[in-house]
């Protein structure tokens, strides 16, 4: 269990976040959605560490954050971020074989290998494993970090995954995969915190919505509960209307109105 | 809630290893081979040629292993007291050249970087030239300095390379995290400064002390013996052992401080420990044979077109190569125009930058 208690976060003047609370249980999938500018970024980055709130306190397992011994804390959770610079050409089986490095010491084994190969499988990445990683397109790029993270908590009993708008530069059929994914790892026993921008997908795959807005939670819930043309419109300032999916039954947000420019 | 085994394929083979492992072995066993051959060719080259099979006998004969490889009271004289230190004068300043280039260049996620980026050369050198012009006046005023004798010079440089590192890190250092952009430019910044300080000093100086600085700035491992050895050894015995066993780390930072923080490193003790370990490396380098440029940063950037950016390789590579090749422009420049010496610095860059162009260019075209 993964859960923000109170945070705020300021930078000078302005406050990005203002008392935020929420918890990602383990075995579901919750999305953080909101406008640009609503805060989610900085949220995921403060459940990551990667910030540290001004004030109010992120628990992990029931500890704080800062608490956890660092290696540890990277054999049962992982987290992919938004931002992926690499100026060394490594192969993309090489990349993914970091994500193993908390769990062996000198080489891995071969059980590191076949983690590795498996991870490689589910991003459908296999065929690419002796590519190297700067000469990839932006979505295999994204998918190879995805593998590295999946393989770092593979066999984690109830592993954390944190995901920063995943779903960047990928075509149709692999964000459906990389969501897939996500509900798969829940379905075993994963807490799965992930930024999405398509509200569409949020509703077919979270168990959880947390709707961000101008850095505090308006709505949370399970996505009927926050996907109703009030909230959308409270949090993005668009028109919306609700229609249900035609075979999976999850709400589909429509647009009603073009935007007057 | 039940936890479902991963879905590992059990009928996964364990694969054949990737080819990259296997080039990856063939060259560090390559590279140890060439250094030997390097070392015996090189300790038999000069004015009193030896041939390799006497400078086996004799490196056997100290060993106390009698051996029927004939040689010379002249040959074994020449080599042990002579040729002996300054071959592993060069093996040791290249490796710790080589590895100290590998290690920042992964420190800083660069291959452009070098340890003379963030001014450790430089400081150096420049307390070095202060030394030589100001001895006179140190002598006279601080009577500690006198004691030093001949290992004031060394001295002077080593301390120098450490107070600019301190300072880099220092100013570079905002509310305990160092940004390695900042200190890559504070470097910079240092870098100039201290060759502006050189080139006040350079500007005051005798004929006699322009011709040290001179010297100093060019590099040379003429001063080799086995004292100077049992000086530098210790002080390079802790980053020639330690930086090659950075290599796990050092890969998982180069995804980034936060990813690799997120995969258990502790990236603040990892800065600290490549910054003090290169500046100990460099410094003492630099205080023994002066400047010799290229070398850390070309033997990294070779080793990587040849064999990949894993820094579990690329650092003991390093290593190696640095020093083979060290050993070599070492043994070019006092055989080259004997009885002469060519400075060692000059050679490396003159040798260096036109492999390190042919690399760039190619580099570019293959990518188009």
């Amino acid at each position: 269990m993964c859960e923000a208690r109170e945070l705020t976060y300021q930078v000078g003047p302005k406050t990005l976040l203002h008392r935020v609370s929420l918890s990602a249980r383990a075995g579901e999938v919750l999305a953080i959605v909101g406008a640009n500018g609503a805060g989610k970024s900085t949220l995921l980055r403060m459940l990551s560490g990667d910030l540290k709130p001004s004030a109010g306190e992120v628990l992990f397992g029931g500890i704080g954050l800062s608490d956890w011994p660092p290696a540890e804390l990277a054999r049962r959770r992982a987290v992919l971020t938004q931002q992926h610079t690499l100026a060394l050409a490594f192969q993309v089986r090489e990349l993914v074989m970091l994500g193993r490095y908390p769990h062996f010491g000198g080489q891995p084994t071969a059980h590191d290998h076949a983690v590795v190969a498996a991870a490689l499988d589910l991003v459908g990445l296999h065929h690419l494993a002796e590519r190297e990683y700067p000469t990839l397109s932006g979505g295999e790029q994204q998918r190879t970090q995805l593998a590295r993270v999946l393989a770092q908590v593979w066999e984690a009993e109830s592993g954390f995954l944190l995901l920063d708008e995943p779903l960047t530069g990928l075509d149709l059929r692999h964000q459906h995969q990389t969501l897939a994914v996500a509900r798969q790892l829940a379905r075993r026993g994963f807490g799965v915190v992930v930024v999405l921008h398509d509200l569409n997908l949020a509703a077919q795959y979270a168990d959880q919505v947390a709707l961000l807005h101008q850095g505090r939670v308006v709505a949370s819930g399970a996505p009927a509960q926050v996907f109703t043309p009030d909230y959308i419109h409270l949090g993005f300032g668009i028109e919306v209307e609700l229609l249900a999916h035609p075979s999976l039954g999850h709400p589909l947000i429509v647009p009603t109105v073009s935007m007057p420019f | 809630m039940p936890v479902l085994a991963p879905p590992i394929p059990t009928t996964q083979t364990p694969a054949a290893r990737p080819a990259r492992e296997q080039r990856v072995r063939l060259l560090l066993v390559a590279l140890a081979g060439l250094l030997v051959l390097a070392a015996l060719l090189g300790a038999g080259a000069g004015a009193l040629r030896v041939p390799v099979s006497a400078v086996v006998g004799i490196l056997l004969h100290k060993l106390n292993l009698a051996t029927s490889l004939a040689f010379e009271p002249q040959q074994e004289a020449v080599i042990w007291a002579i040729r002996l230190p300054r071959v592993l004068l060069a093996v040791l300043v290249g490796a710790a050249l080589g590895l100290a280039g590998a290690a920042m260049q992964g420190l800083f996620r660069n291959p452009l970087a070098d340890p003379s980026l963030l001014g450790i050369s430089a400081g150096a050198s420049l307390a070095a030239v202060a030394v030589i012009v100001l001895e006179e006046k140190l002598l006279k005023t601080v009577s500690v300095v006198g004691g030093l004798g001949s290992y004031l010079l060394p001295v002077a440089a080593f301390a120098g390379a450490c107070l600019t590192t301190l300072f880099v890190y220092r100013v570079a250092r905002r509310g305990g995290r160092v940004l390695v952009s900042t200190m890559l430019l504070v470097g910079v910044a240092t870098n100039g400064l201290a060759e502006a300080i050189t080139g006040l000093f350079t500007y005051a100086a005798t004929d006699a002390q322009l011709r040290s600085i001179t010297f100093w700035g060019l590099g040379s491992l003429g001063g080799a013996s086995w004292d100077t050895l049992s000086t530098l050894a210790p002080l390079l015995a802790l980053p020639l052992l330690w930086l090659p066993r950075l290599g796990k780390p050092l890969n998982l930072l180069a995804l980034g401080e936060e990813q690799a923080t997120h995969l258990g490193l502790p990236v603040a003790r990892l800065k600290w420990q490549i910054i003090g370990l290169t500046t100990l490396a460099v410094g003492a380098s630099v205080a023994m044979v002066g400047t010799i440029g290229f070398l850390g940063f070309l033997v990294p950037h070779v080793l990587r077109r040849l064999a990949g950016p894993d820094h579990r390789f690329i650092l003991p590579a390093s290593a190696l190569g640095g020093a083979l090749v060290l050993l070599l422009a070492d043994t070019l420049a006092r055989t080259a125009v004997a009885p002469a010496e060519l400075p060692i610095g000059i050679l490396t860059a003159l040798l260096g930058a036109p492999v390190f162009l042919w690399i760039v260019m190619r580099e570019s075209r293959r990518l188009g």
